[in-house]
């Protein structure tokens, strides 16, 4: 599988962290400070430039489970906190709305487009922050002097790729969300999901741009002259694209996947499709011990070396942040969350000693990661609650 | 003019792949196998003709050094003069089973000895010429292995240059009795075509330049290529020349399996685009140019397909694959 395809699914997914947050602190009514904080502390975070050279290192993508884990962290990378069953459901969400985004791009590389819309909303939530705004117009000012790091390595990660490369990273985004179903009520209503949990591919509107409406067949002679023309119905409704989307720094990316659907104020709720027989057995993921629980531990140790969380500190109190309507929902969801879709979180509290990061992950890869739930006490839950302590 | 059959039910959904269904047809034992690419694993299942599931069985692809579980890109039967194979290819290297998987007979591991670190490296293409069949890899480099007529004394004979991007397909079809007759094409990732004839040395006869798009699938049918491409197109080329003789705007996504009813002159497209097409080649009396005419579109709902594969010589039922879904659909003609 493709070994670029890390940035473009943490991006992405990062960015629809973002939208989904900025919802729920907007419908819980935080105060517009608070919430601004947050969500600049989680932005910084992302684009720290440590932590930017380990995501843009060539690497097959890690499992659901420890990305799933650098994304708790950077949820509480600022003074908002959210208990585990609002955390699975923002990840839940998050993948779920990329994963359609990916299956809907027209072309493979319009995952480009698609990041670029993010990163344009990313630029939107930081506009009241004189400091970081400064740094993020710093930036972009700066990509033309070629000294802006986090855009260079776009660029030279995504710039010079063939449309062979591009439809490798497709497959390998498709496989990383294979056999993911949950329902999200706002697809639902919307109409982009089935009930089963299925997107809606469109057999309508504009074709990938370079294609054409399908319909004609074409004969020629050895001398390359059209001899003869026939249409046939294709059975689709498709009319011809009207302009490419901008692959420049700023442009009309045309594409709306990737845009925030959330700024309009509704809840969502996720549906567990546990009951669903369409969810193929995971089995291989939860019940099998994972050999390649090491290597994951060693890649989420190094990557979060790189993360500068800073603790809550000064007179800034923090807050619990719910992805549901009410804190009944909460425990509920809790508790009626089907096995298979449970993610096993990895505590790992990392330093930014890099002696200390290899040791801690010498010290994991000895653990024994089984879909144990957090409060059994084990060796491995010890181990960890000595290393919180150090 | 086609309807729904029963679905044979799949242990794990199909990989976003191209070209990922493979099927072997035993109308001799009333069987049809079918095989499917899931990720790590690969499924092949027996079906009675009326689609009941009848056996099925894992394989698994072999790990090699490296820290991730290997992916497998095909897996597709090879039916050889005195018997036949199945071949895995993945991103460690290829494996070739006896024809129900029971038995490895041969392991070739991949050299990845001079990829970059940005490069995957993996095989994919797989295609039975004569007694040899012949594996694309990530390089371009197409391995020929000699398969001798019974036992696991398969050899590698030859590896031809001619693409510099990662093959993506492979079609051959019997020569046609005289010499200098095309009869393999291998396509890749730039869309480049190029077309060979068999023999104890493979000799590239034709090269056809691809225009920017890959050419995921690819078939031969009586000395003319078709080919589909991610945009979308087939276009039939003259294997000798090259030339081009039809452009069809078949579907509007990425095209992602051909397949060939040889003794009817049908060919089958399938697409992202959740479409299935059927067409009727023909030669021209008068001019001696290819023709294609439309027989049939079917529109497989929501469903990215991957693979499609005719599953009678007479083309009048073919199966389907798709990202996400855990069954082999079948159609068949009323």
């Amino acid at each position: 599988m493709s070994v670029r395809t890390l940035p473009l699914l943490f991006l992405n997914l990062g960015g629809e962290m973002l939208y989904i947050l900025d919802q729920r602190l907007r419908a819980q009514n935080i105060p517009g400070d608070k919430a601004r904080k947050v969500l600049h502390d989680i932005i910084s975070t992302m684009f720290n430039r440590k932590f930017m050279e380990e995501l843009f290192k060539p690497q097959d993508l890690y499992s659901k489970k420890a990305l799933r884990t650098v994304y708790d962290r950077l949820a509480h990378a600022s003074i908002m906190r959210l208990n585990q069953a609002s955390m699975d459901k923002l990840y839940d969400l998050m993948t779920m709305a990329f994963k359609h985004q990916v299956l809907l791009c027209p072309r493979p590389k319009d995952v480009l487009l698609v990041t670029f819309n993010h990163l344009d909303a990313i630029k939107g939530f930081i506009q009241d922050s004189p400091a970081i705004l400064h740094q993020v117009e710093e930036i972009f000012r700066q990509l033309t002097e070629v000294k802006c790091f986090f855009l260079l390595c776009l660029w030279q990660t995504y710039g010079g790729l063939s449309a062979g490369e591009f439809q490798l990273i497709r497959q390998t985004l498709l496989t990383f969300f294979q056999d993911l179903h949950i329902r999200v009520s706002l697809f639902l209503k919307d109409k982009v999901q089935n009930s089963n949990g299925r997107f809606v591919l469109p057999v309508s509107g504009p074709v990938p741009w370079g294609t054409e409406v399908p319909g004609l067949i074409r004969m020629f002679d050895s001398k390359g002259k059209e001899v003869k023309k026939v249409e046939f119905k294709h059975g689709g409704n498709y009319v011809t694209a009207p302009k490419e989307g901008s692959f420049e720094l700023y442009g009309d990316r045309v594409l709306k996947l990737g845009t925030n659907m959330y700024s309009m104020n509704r809840p969502v709720e996720t549906h567990m499709s546990g009951a669903s027989k369409n969810l193929a057995p995971r089995t291989q993921e939860n019940i099998a011990p994972n050999p390649l629980a090491k290597e994951e531990l060693n890649f989420l140790a190094r990557l979060m070396g790189g993360m500068e969380i800073k603790k809550p500190s000064g007179p800034e109190p923090g807050f619990r942040l719910n992805l549901f309507t009410t804190d009944e929902e909460e425990e509920q969801a809790a508790l009626t969350r089907p096995e298979e879709l449970s993610y096993e979180v990895i505590n790992i509290q990392a330093t930014q000693d890099q002696q200390r990061n290899e040791e801690l992950a010498r010290i994991m890869g000895e653990l024994e990661v089984t879909d144990q739930p957090r409060q059994s006490a084990s060796k491995g839950d010890d181990l960890l609650a000595m290393m919180d302590g150090l | 003019m086609f309807r729904r059959e029963r679905s044979i039910p799949l242990r794990g959904s199909a990989a976003a792949l191209c070209n990922n269904l493979s099927v072997l047809q035993l109308p001799s034992r009333n069987l049809t196998h079918f095989g499917v690419v899931h990720g790590p694993s690969a499924q092949l299942v027996s079906a009675a003709p009326e689609g009941v599931p009848l056996a099925q069985r894992q394989l698994h692809a072999k790990e090699g050094a490296g820290v991730s579980p290997p992916l497998i890109t095909q897996v597709h039967w090879c039916v050889l003069p005195f018997r036949v194979l199945l071949v895995l290819t993945s991103h460690r290297g290829i494996q070739m089973y006896e024809s129900d998987g029971s038995v490895m007979v041969y392991w070739h591991a991949l050299d990845s000895g001079d990829a970059s670190p940005v490069q995957a490296v993996f095989a994919r293409g797989i295609a039975a010429s004569g007694h040899f069949i012949c594996v694309g890899t990530w390089s371009g480099r197409i391995l020929v292995f000699d398969i001798p007529a019974k036992g696991p004394n398969i050899v590698l004979s030859e590896e031809l240059a001619g693409h510099q991007t990662p093959v993506t397909d492979i079609a051959t079809e019997p020569a046609q009795g005289q010499d200098c007759v095309a009869d393999m094409v291998t396509a890749d990732d730039s869309g480049l075509l190029c077309v060979w004839r068999s023999g104890p040395e493979f000799k590239l006869l034709t090269r056809i330049p691809g225009f920017g798009v890959p050419c995921p699938s690819v078939q031969l049918w009586h000395g003319t290529v078709a080919a589909g491409y991610g945009d979308g197109q087939v276009r039939l080329y003259e294997a000798g020349t090259g030339t081009l003789h039809v452009q069809i705007s078949a579907h509007a996504r990425a095209i992602c399996a051909l397949d060939l009813a040889s003794e009817a002159g049908k060919l089958l497209s399938a697409a992202e685009d959740t479409f299935v097409h059927i067409w009727k080649l023909s030669r021209s009396p008068e001019s001696g140019y290819t023709e294609v005419e439309h027989c049939h579109g079917e529109c497989v709902p929501d469903t990215q397909v991957c693979g499609a594969r005719f599953c009678d010589p007479s083309g009048s039922s073919f199966a389907v694959t798709g990202y996400d879904l855990a069954e082999i659909l079948r159609f068949s003609s009323v």
